[in-house]
């Protein structure tokens, strides 16, 4: 046990968290983190649709690695992404239908996100199974914080609510003056806050600084 | 790794073949459960236009509420041919509306569902079906005894944005829609319009469009203008 989370293992876990964020400094998924940020709730679901996809999907890719030819690579990891994806949707739609009413489409396109991809060819097509599983369990979270970061913020200052609670509402603010802010709940304002996020993991951490 | 034609001929073979199996056990074993959702989620959608079912998400056993709340408050439902009579036999709740919207205006039926509340009051639901900027949005209009006066409705949405477009399900938008009237006072079809704050208001037959959400709402506007105008033989007859 003290072997599958050894210092290393655990790096893989914290790394994409941090210093190598798939949104904040590989810019990977950025679609996605522009589209669902609007409300926390669909948010957070599809946080955990990707880190589970992107975990099992590394464990599967991982685990076919030698047997997989080297010129039809990219079609096998594309088939195993899509059918999990699949899978999940339709066991949304059976056992959480209010869930899936929620992410609609959102599901679909987990197949086309970068950092889905790019983990399986950076990283499960050259490591161990279980290595590959906590790469991915990684990166869906260090996907996932800032997702639900940026859609808190979008959401109170946007629609004046967290996780659908009006807490603007409730704080009494809108009496005295206060309003919502439009330009939040569009598209462009998810792209400021990623670059805010950015900025301020980029000062606080130089080694992330090119040089020029 | 370089392997041989041969081999990876029949690696994605095999591949394909045992994903295409899985999916479609997937879909087999999980079939009857998705549609129960679908047929639960439509009674809920129909109640809701009667402001009804609203404890759904807080039932014990959310497909019994709904399935006990629907027979109770649903007591007849007609089948409507173009020229607005009753086809006789028919249940409305196994047509499904989206799919006879795409057929010819000549061959279609139309469902309508009354509903007599617990004041005895009646009211018929009538589904409207459209699009709006992403996908399709569908929804149920209810109107009373007078067949003028809309007493509830219900809309929902496949794929529009959260916040903007999306803001066609909330009760605050759909709460708008109540007591406005689809016929003006010389009974000319009017529907209700959505309109955004620089539009002149029309008392009664208006409601606030959603900022940000200007197709969607605009195509709800069509949606409920279309679909009712199916409804207008049925509609007249039992007016009088």
């Amino acid at each position: 046990m003290s072997q599958l989370f050894s210092a290393k293992n655990l790096k893989l876990l914290t790394n994409p968290l941090n210093m190598e964020n798939p949104i904040t400094v590989q810019v990977l998924g950025i679609c996605s983190a522009l589209a669902v940020t609007v409300k926390m709730k669909p948010a957070f679901v599809m946080a955990l649709s990707v880190t589970i996809v992107a975990a099992f999907s590394n464990l599967i890719i991982s685990t076919l690695r030698k047997g997989i030819p080297a010129r039809i690579r990219i079609i096998v990891q594309l088939v195993v992404v899509a059918t999990l994806v699949i899978i999940v949707d339709q066991l949304l739609r059976a056992f959480v239908y209010d869930v899936s009413k929620q992410l609609s489409v959102f599901v679909g396109l987990i197949i086309t996100n970068c950092i889905l991809m790019g983990r399986l060819e950076a990283f499960a097509m050259a490591n161990k199974p279980w290595e590959s599983f906590i790469d991915g369990i990684g990166n869906g979270m260090g996907y996932g914080w800032i997702l639900i970061g940026v859609s808190f913020v979008r959401e109170l200052l946007g629609s004046g609510t967290v996780w659908g609670y009006p807490i603007m509402e409730k704080l009494g603010v809108y009496t005295i003056g206060y309003v919502n802010n439009g330009v939040m709940i569009m598209p462009p304002m998810a792209l400021i806050l990623v670059g805010v996020i950015i900025w301020i993991q980029r000062s606080r951490s130089k080694k992330l600084i090119e040089s020029k | 790794m370089n392997k041989s034609n041969t081999y990876i001929f029949i690696y994605s073979t095999v591949m394909v073949v045992l994903v295409a199996a899985l999916l479609a056990l997937a879909a087999t074993v999980l079939k009857p459960f998705q549609q129960k959702n679908l047929e639960i989620a439509k009674k809920l959608e129909i109640l809701h236009a009667v402001d009804k079912g609203w404890d759904a998400g807080s039932a014990d056993n959310k497909n019994k509420y709904v399935e006990s709340e629907y027979d109770k408050y649903i007591a007849k439902t007609f089948v409507l041919n173009p020229a607005g009579d009753t086809i006789a036999d028919r249940d409305a709740f196994e047509v499904d509306a989206t799919s006879e919207m795409k057929k010819d205006s000549t061959v279609r039926v139309y469902p309508v569902f009354l509903c007599t509340k617990d004041d005895g009051s009646k009211n018929f639901i009538f589904p409207v079906r459209g699009k709006g900027l992403w996908g399709p949005i569908w929804g149920y209009v209810a109107i009373g005894d007078d067949m003028n006066t809309i007493t509830g409705v219900f809309f929902d949405h496949q794929g529009e944005t959260p916040g903007l477009g999306a803001e066609i399900n909330t009760r605050w938008f759909q709460k708008q829609f109540l007591n406005k009237k689809i016929f003006d006072e010389a009974g000319a079809y009017i529907s209700v319009k959505v309109l955004k704050n620089n539009e002149a208001k029309i008392p009664d037959h208006s409601v606030d469009a959603i900022s940000g959400g200007t197709i969607t709402s605009k195509g709800l506007e069509a949606t409920i203008f279309d679909s009712m105008k199916n409804y207008l033989p049925f509609i007249n007859k039992h007016k009088q």
